[in-house]
């Protein structure tokens, strides 16, 4: 025991690049991370069950226009956005003159706008698809309850629609996590800018990379069992009962 | 008769050698061309920059004649060991691995890094006050960033972009107040492409050592020290009498 402590000791006293200066680049880093995610995440959702709706309705005239926008942003890449959307808006003339500047000014707006519209795409491709595997009895019985389309949506489909949907949104959520690494080409600094700013400072690509790796699996982890926890809960019903 | 004669060909030759070796009177030096502003040729087509207007003045000290000879980056410390030419001055950092092959004079200039910000910008100095809450643009783990995250990530906030043109897009865009990046290249991507859009603000930085090395030195070979002396004495002199700020101005002006 004593030799791991006085391993540990030489490993810390000998270290220069894990310094209370760097940790809190890290911790800048996470932060900006786990706010960007999330909030892209929250924002993406509650555009997504809407658009997903739409995207299931008989008429073209509401589901085409909702088509072509998930086709757009799931066809393309994400960097591809973020680039159009932090350096293409410049091009506007006149842009720092409008009320839109002091947010588009920042790196972060640019970033969530763009994450939440690249997760708004998936995550109404995914709803879509749980809304029309809904039971044709699950409809058949609401509609001989006399229930109207507004609420057999709310009271029926959503509901077992959000339930099987559920496994693949985790997946996206945790896609977005590791997709949020490319936030910092547009200079903000998460997770992974606080790293290559590590690794071009000290030239210790190791050290610097391997730590912000850690930092993502226990991300995805605390995501996982979220999620594990969630279906337990919401998908009771559909396991063997004993 | 044939060998005899071959032998004392290469006994004149190698005498030629050790003479010119002690003293020389006519230098031919080695340059890569083109690298704006420290040698390249100018509208008329003669070489022109810092270097070679500061290699000419420390020839003219010495009392030699100068011969420029172009070659290749790759081949530029060959060519000096294999005595195509007898100096090397062609912005050469000063470092412990080329130590190793040939012999530096004293470092005749430091690149500097500059302050560049859009005309009419409010920042017309480089301080703390004037740099408060600003947004500063550096290039991603060079050296203009250490120097910048270390004097002034307490009290402005620091944007790192990988290239260049990145970093001046978000200037034009007014996202940055200021950027600090190597003149050089700040004044080809800045000044030089958008004419008065942009400035410099305040002085050059290139100093403490630290961040910003030891700078260019005229490369020789090893056992011309004689000859590295006489253009260390001439540097100093030119520095001591005005040349060399002059020649410094005509490329690294603030006009």
């Amino acid at each position: 025991m004593p030799d791991i402590s006085l391993w540990f000791q030489e490993l810390l006293a000998g270290n220069v690049i894990f310094t209370p200066t760097t940790l809190g680049y890290y911790w800048d880093g996470l932060v900006t991370t786990v706010q960007l995610v999330f909030l892209s995440l929250v924002a993406g959702l509650v555009l997504a069950v809407p658009l997903a709706i739409g995207r299931s309705s008989r008429h073209r005239w509401i589901s085409l226009p909702i088509y072509l926008y998930t086709y757009v942003f799931r066809g393309t890449p994400l960097l591809i956005q973020l680039y159009i959307i932090y350096y293409g808006v410049v091009f506007f003339d006149g842009i720092q003159q409008t009320f839109l500047w002091p947010l588009l000014r920042e790196a972060f707006y640019p970033a969530l706008i763009a994450f939440t519209l690249n997760t708004a795409a998936y995550t109404t491709e995914i709803f879509r698809g749980a809304i029309k595997a809904t039971p044709r009895g699950e409809i058949e019985a609401a509609r001989a309850y006399g229930m109207s389309d507004a609420l057999m949506m709310r009271r029926i489909i959503l509901p077992s629609a959000f339930r099987r949907a559920l496994p693949a949104y985790g997946n996206e959520v945790i896609f977005m996590l590791h997709a949020s690494a490319i936030a910092s080409v547009v200079t903000l600094m998460d997770l992974t800018g606080a790293a290559r700013f590590v690794y071009a400072r000290f030239y210790a690509p190791f050290e610097a990379f391997l730590f912000v790796a850690a930092i993502y699996l226990c991300l995805t982890f605390s995501i996982l069992y979220f999620f594990r926890w969630l279906e337990k809960r919401l998908l009771a019903h559909l396991r063997p009962q004993g | 008769m044939k060998k005899l004669l071959t032998v004392s060909i290469l006994g004149v030759a190698m005498a030629a050698g050790t003479a010119q070796a002690r003293d020389y009177d006519h230098v031919r030096i080695g340059v890569d061309v083109p690298y704006e502003p420290m040698e390249y040729r100018g509208a008329d087509g003669e070489l022109t920059g810092f270097d070679i207007d500061l290699g000419n003045a420390l020839c003219a000290e010495i009392g030699v004649t100068c011969e420029w000879i172009e070659q290749e980056w790759d081949g530029i410390i060959p060519g000096l060991l294999a005595r195509n030419y007898d100096a090397i001055m062609s912005s050469m950092s000063i470092n412990e691995e080329r130590r190793q092959t040939v012999l530096f004079s004293d470092s005749y200039i430091t690149i500097p890094g500059a302050w560049f910000a859009p005309a009419g910008s409010e920042i017309e100095e480089i301080s703390e006050e004037t740099l408060t809450d600003k947004s500063i643009g550096v290039q991603r783990g060079t050296t203009f960033d250490s120097y910048v995250t270390d004097n002034y990530s307490g009290v402005a906030s620091i944007s790192r972009y990988s290239t260049a043109d990145d970093m001046v897009l978000d200037l034009q865009a007014q996202r940055l107040d200021i950027v600090f990046l190597e003149f050089i290249v700040g004044q080809a991507t800045l000044l030089d492409a958008h004419e008065d859009q942009f400035q410099v603000v305040g002085e050059m930085v290139s100093e403490p050592e630290e961040y910003f090395g030891e700078g260019f030195g005229i490369a020789f070979r090893q056992r011309d020290t004689a000859l590295a002396e006489r253009f260390n004495e001439a540097l100093a002199t030119l520095k001591e009498d005005g040349t060399y700020d002059e020649i410094y101005q005509r490329y690294f002006g603030d006009e």
